[in-house]
């Protein structure tokens, strides 16, 4: 052949390195899933629209499914299974657990990810579309219920738990706003 | 040992909230589905759909495919093993479509034509795309309109009749007061559950294991014995977790692909459909075309009622959209007509999809109730009062029990519906126009035989082996809650295993009536397994168990109309300028039996709601007449409810037993949707005084509709 279509790569994810041989087609997800056993993040359309694969790269949340895992090299990539702290839930795991933020719980790690990260950029003073004051100096806005179903809007949930989570994030808000 | 059973005072676990037994789990990631178990040797399998809509298939050219690398098989109608479809499933008859490869003709589009099997997913996916098909393409039609051509009506069985008559329509009409004579549409609509279908299959000994994500293992796996003519007792079908299914997870062609490549290859293969590809392989609901005509004294009295409703259909198999049945349950008047008629086109086959039949039919005859309690300047809830009937209306049984006022009680007195100005169009916010609608709902309440094994551990735990699914309803913890309160435990002291068609016959997880259908038969064993631990003596290391099998039971139960009942309540806003409509708030009262968890009960009630906005506002799928093929198959083409678009919706019930179920269970999974869609309509009207017929009410049906009169188009 001309061109070389694999090769190998180091990625990090969850603090650990792996060393791997790849096919230079393999998305971030299909690494994940299917090289490293990580099926925590989850292929709800691998096109995407769906949010299920969010994953956190450098702390940033993006969809696995439209990396390809030769770029995600030299990246910190958190995964669902990475969230917690040891056995202690993460504070948004554990309000998605305690308000039943799911049902068939396909689209919760990918939820659970993008909040961890909606939360953090909320903090950030990060505006969104349902952002009255969008001036920087206006700081942040208040995690209104309208600015969680905003900023939560590309995670799909099809079994329709939206109520319940928009409830999760603002606890888990909450939680970390007081810790 | 001795049991904790007699001797530990436990408080009732039914009726308290408890996070689902595998929550955790699910939070952490760890919960695997069917596509992420990991087998030695597994190959992948990618499908090949075909790209005209009607026609035969000349040519599959795998020659140069089977050259890529990695490449291990391409599968077609030339060389697939065979299957047989003639056989009657615990369903009925099969869907031909899950006979994949068997033969040259094409029916629809996105019609299976080829199976890639290779190394790695890469390497099937890239070699699916370069295969090469030709066909004979032949003229297809999928043009659904009401009344066209070529429209029938199915025959009748005794469980499910396609029409029923009582009285004289047409002379009731002309001597009623006030009549409403309306159309309604809803749209193709797709089930597009997060999970797409996966499953992995390999022969192990001489026994075929099936690793699946589906809404009933036993199903599954009866039909894949019967497909491929085996033993039932050689295959065994698991599905421990599931990513939504909403009744598109059946017997499907990823299973059956996945066996024949597994029987082929003699290796383990799993097939996962893409997100496009579900579009028209995992069925979806017809379209409607609904006609209701009802008459009304001018007190609101109904002396008529007529819904005739129409669905489409594949040519391969017929699938009955029943919309009209909606109303032999609802709404008595002196004369009385339901139809639901169907017309076969060159589509992929439809299915059960949440409250099939009731979500569109009622979205139909709610909102022309609405229109005639306008008409008779009547209050939407003392014209349901007023028709409330005291026996089926076209049964003649007695209700097991029927709680609709009291759904609509409650739900007026939470909503604030007594300040109501029923007037429309008088209500303005800046550029919203705001309104506020209510509309009924109903689902059938049915139960079926199901087998369940309890087992009392040596170390004073129980098991619970059944055949059941849990694809996000809570079922699994529903279940665990039951056992504990038929065996006087707490629930931390049962083990619920589920999903292993080796456990044996139960229903599936569908018709709202998995949960009750299991927790009969898990009650049953229980309770005949604590008399058996109440003789005393000890437990030996095997355990004690006892089986159950509630046919007799189930069969013994006295002709009674069944159902749930629920009122709807949204409050909308309209932006007239934009045609933008936003649901303010929803809140539904339910009827619905005595609920187990109240946490989960109150997610799938809420969910089904969401469902009933999403229909209601956004979804359609949109068949291009040219290619007969969906425009935009993809979560962005075909758009549900995203978190934006959901508003807060509460949902709450009010007592109801069934006294004639052992635990007082109704089911749940479905009654969420009823109606939703029509009490939003009705509040669009409320806001704008125009009638939205046809789903979704979309912007550019508002903008066209404005300075309209009467409904819009």
């Amino acid at each position: 052949m001309a061109h070389s279509t694999a090769g190998v790569i180091t990625l990090t994810v969850n603090g650990e390195k792996h060393t791997l041989p790849v096919d230079h087609r393999t998305t971030l997800l299909d690494a994940l899933r299917e090289r490293l056993d990580l099926t925590g993040t989850k292929k709800g359309c691998d096109l995407g629209q769906c949010g299920a694969c969010t994953v956190l790269l450098d702390g940033r949340r993006a969809v696995s499914c439209l990396q390809l895992a030769v770029a995600a090299e030299g990246r910190e990539i958190t995964t669902i299974e990475g969230v917690s702290d040891g056995e202690r839930l993460h504070p948004v795991q554990q309000a998605f657990l305690d308000l039943d933020g799911y049902q068939c719980g396909y689209c919760t790690p990918g939820q659970i990810c993008s909040a961890i990260a909606v939360i953090e950029e909320h903090a950030a003073g990060w505006p969104s579309a349902a952002t009255a004051d969008v001036r920087p100096e206006a700081g942040p806005p208040p995690l209104t219920a309208d600015e969680i179903r905003e900023r939560m809007s590309g995670n799909l949930c099809r079994c329709g738990a939206y109520v319940s989570i928009v409830q999760a994030v603002a606890q888990a808000a909450d939680a970390e706003g007081a810790a | 040992m001795t049991t904790m059973t007699g001797t530990t005072a436990t408080a009732a676990a039914v009726g308290t909230g408890h996070t689902r037994v595998e929550g955790r789990a699910k939070v952490t990631g760890a919960a695997r589905y069917a596509g992420e178990i990991p087998f030695a040797e597994l190959a992948h399998g990618w499908l090949v759909l075909s790209t005209i809509a009607r026609g035969r298939i000349r040519s599959v050219e795998s020659g140069p495919v089977m050259s890529m690398p990695g490449i291990l098989a391409v599968l077609h109608h030339g060389n697939a093993p065979r299957v047989t479809t003639d056989y009657t499933g615990l369903l009925g008859r099969p869907d031909p479509t899950v006979a994949v490869f068997q033969h040259d003709r094409v029916p629809c589009a996105g019609w299976p034509v080829a199976l890639v099997v290779a190394e790695t997913s890469e390497q099937a996916r890239e070699a699916a795309a370069a295969l090469v098909v030709r066909y004979d393409d032949e003229p297809h039609d999928v043009a659904f309109s009401a009344g066209r051509p070529g429209t029938y009506t199915p025959e009748s069985s005794p469980r499910l009749q396609a029409e029923t008559r009582k009285g004289d329509v047409e002379a009731e009409l002309a001597a009623s007061a006030v009549v409403v004579d309306a159309e309604y549409t809803t749209p193709e609509e797709h089930h597009t559950s997060l999970e797409p279908h996966a499953a992995m299959a390999h022969w192990d000994g001489g026994r075929l294991e099936v690793v699946d994500s589906n809404q009933g293992s036993r199903w599954v796996a009866e039909d894949l014995a019967q497909l491929f003519s085996l033993d039932p007792a050689s295959v065994r079908v698991r599905s421990e977790h599931v990513g939504g299914a909403f009744g598109s997870k059946g017997v499907r062609p990823h299973q059956v692909c996945a066996v024949m490549a597994a029987t082929v290859l003699h290796r383990p293969v799993r097939v996962v459909l893409t997100r496009r590809q579900m579009f028209s392989l995992v069925g979806y609901r017809s379209p409607t075309a609904q006609r209701v005509r009802l008459g009304a004294d001018a007190d609101g009295r109904l002396r008529a009622v007529d819904h005739q409703a129409q669905n489409l259909t594949s040519t391969v198999h017929e699938f009955v959209e029943r919309s009209a049945a909606y109303g032999r349950v609802m709404y008595d008047a002196d004369a009385h007509h339901t139809v639901d008629r169907v017309v076969a086109l060159d589509v992929p086959t439809p299915t059960w999809m949440r409250a099939p039949g009731e979500a569109p039919g009622s979205f139909a005859l709610e909102s022309a109730l609405d229109e005639l309690a306008e008409k008779c300047g009547m209050d939407p809830i003392a014209l349901r009062e007023r028709n409330e009937p005291d026996r089926g209306p076209v049964s003649g049984l007695p209700f097991s029990s029927r709680n609709l006022l009291a759904c609509f009680r409650e739900g007026a007195r939470r909503f604030g519906w007594a300040d109501r100005d029923p007037r429309p169009g008088l209500r303005r916010e800046g550029r919203w126009l705001l309104g506020t609608g209510t509309a009924a709902a109903t689902f059938p309440s049915g139960v079926a035989p199901s087998t369940a094994a309890v087992t009392a551990e040596a170390d004073g735990t129980f098991t619970v082996r059944i055949t059941a699914a849990d694809v996000g309803t809570g079922a699994r913890t529903a279940l665990t809650l039951i056992a504990a309160d038929a065996l006087h435990v707490a629930p931390e002291h049962i083990r619920m295993r589920i999903a292993d068609s080796d456990f044996g016959q139960a229903m599936v997880a569908g018709g709202s009536m998995g949960t009750r259908s299991w927790a009969w038969a898990i009650t049953t064993a229980a309770g005949e397994l604590r008399e058996r631990l109440a003789l005393g003596g000890g437990i030996p290391p095997e355990g004690i168990t006892v089986r159950s099998d509630t046919t007799e039971a189930v069969g013994a139960l006295a002709m009674r109309e069944r159902h749930s009942f629920g009122a709807q309540f949204a409050e909308v806003a309209v932006d007239v300028s934009s045609g933008e409509v936003r649901v303010r708030r929803m809140l539904g009262i339910f009827a619905a039996g005595r609920i187990v968890n109240p946490l989960t009960a109150r997610s799938q009630f809420i969910g089904g709601m969401t469902w009933g906005l999403s229909m209601a506002l956004h979804e359609e799928a949109v068949r291009d007449q040219a290619s007969g093929a969906l425009v935009g198959a993809d979560l962005a083409g075909y758009h549900f409810a995203a978190n934006a678009d959901v508003p807060l919706i509460e949902a709450d019930w009010v007592d109801d037993t069934d006294n004639d179920d052992p635990i007082g269970i109704k089911g749940i999974g479905e009654i969420g949707i009823v109606g939703a869609a029509a009490a939003i309509a009705n509040a669009v009207w409320h806001a704008t005084g125009v009638r939205h017929r046809h789903l979704p009410i979309r912007p550019d049906r508002v903008l066209l509709a404005v300075g309209g009169t009467g409904g819009a188009g």
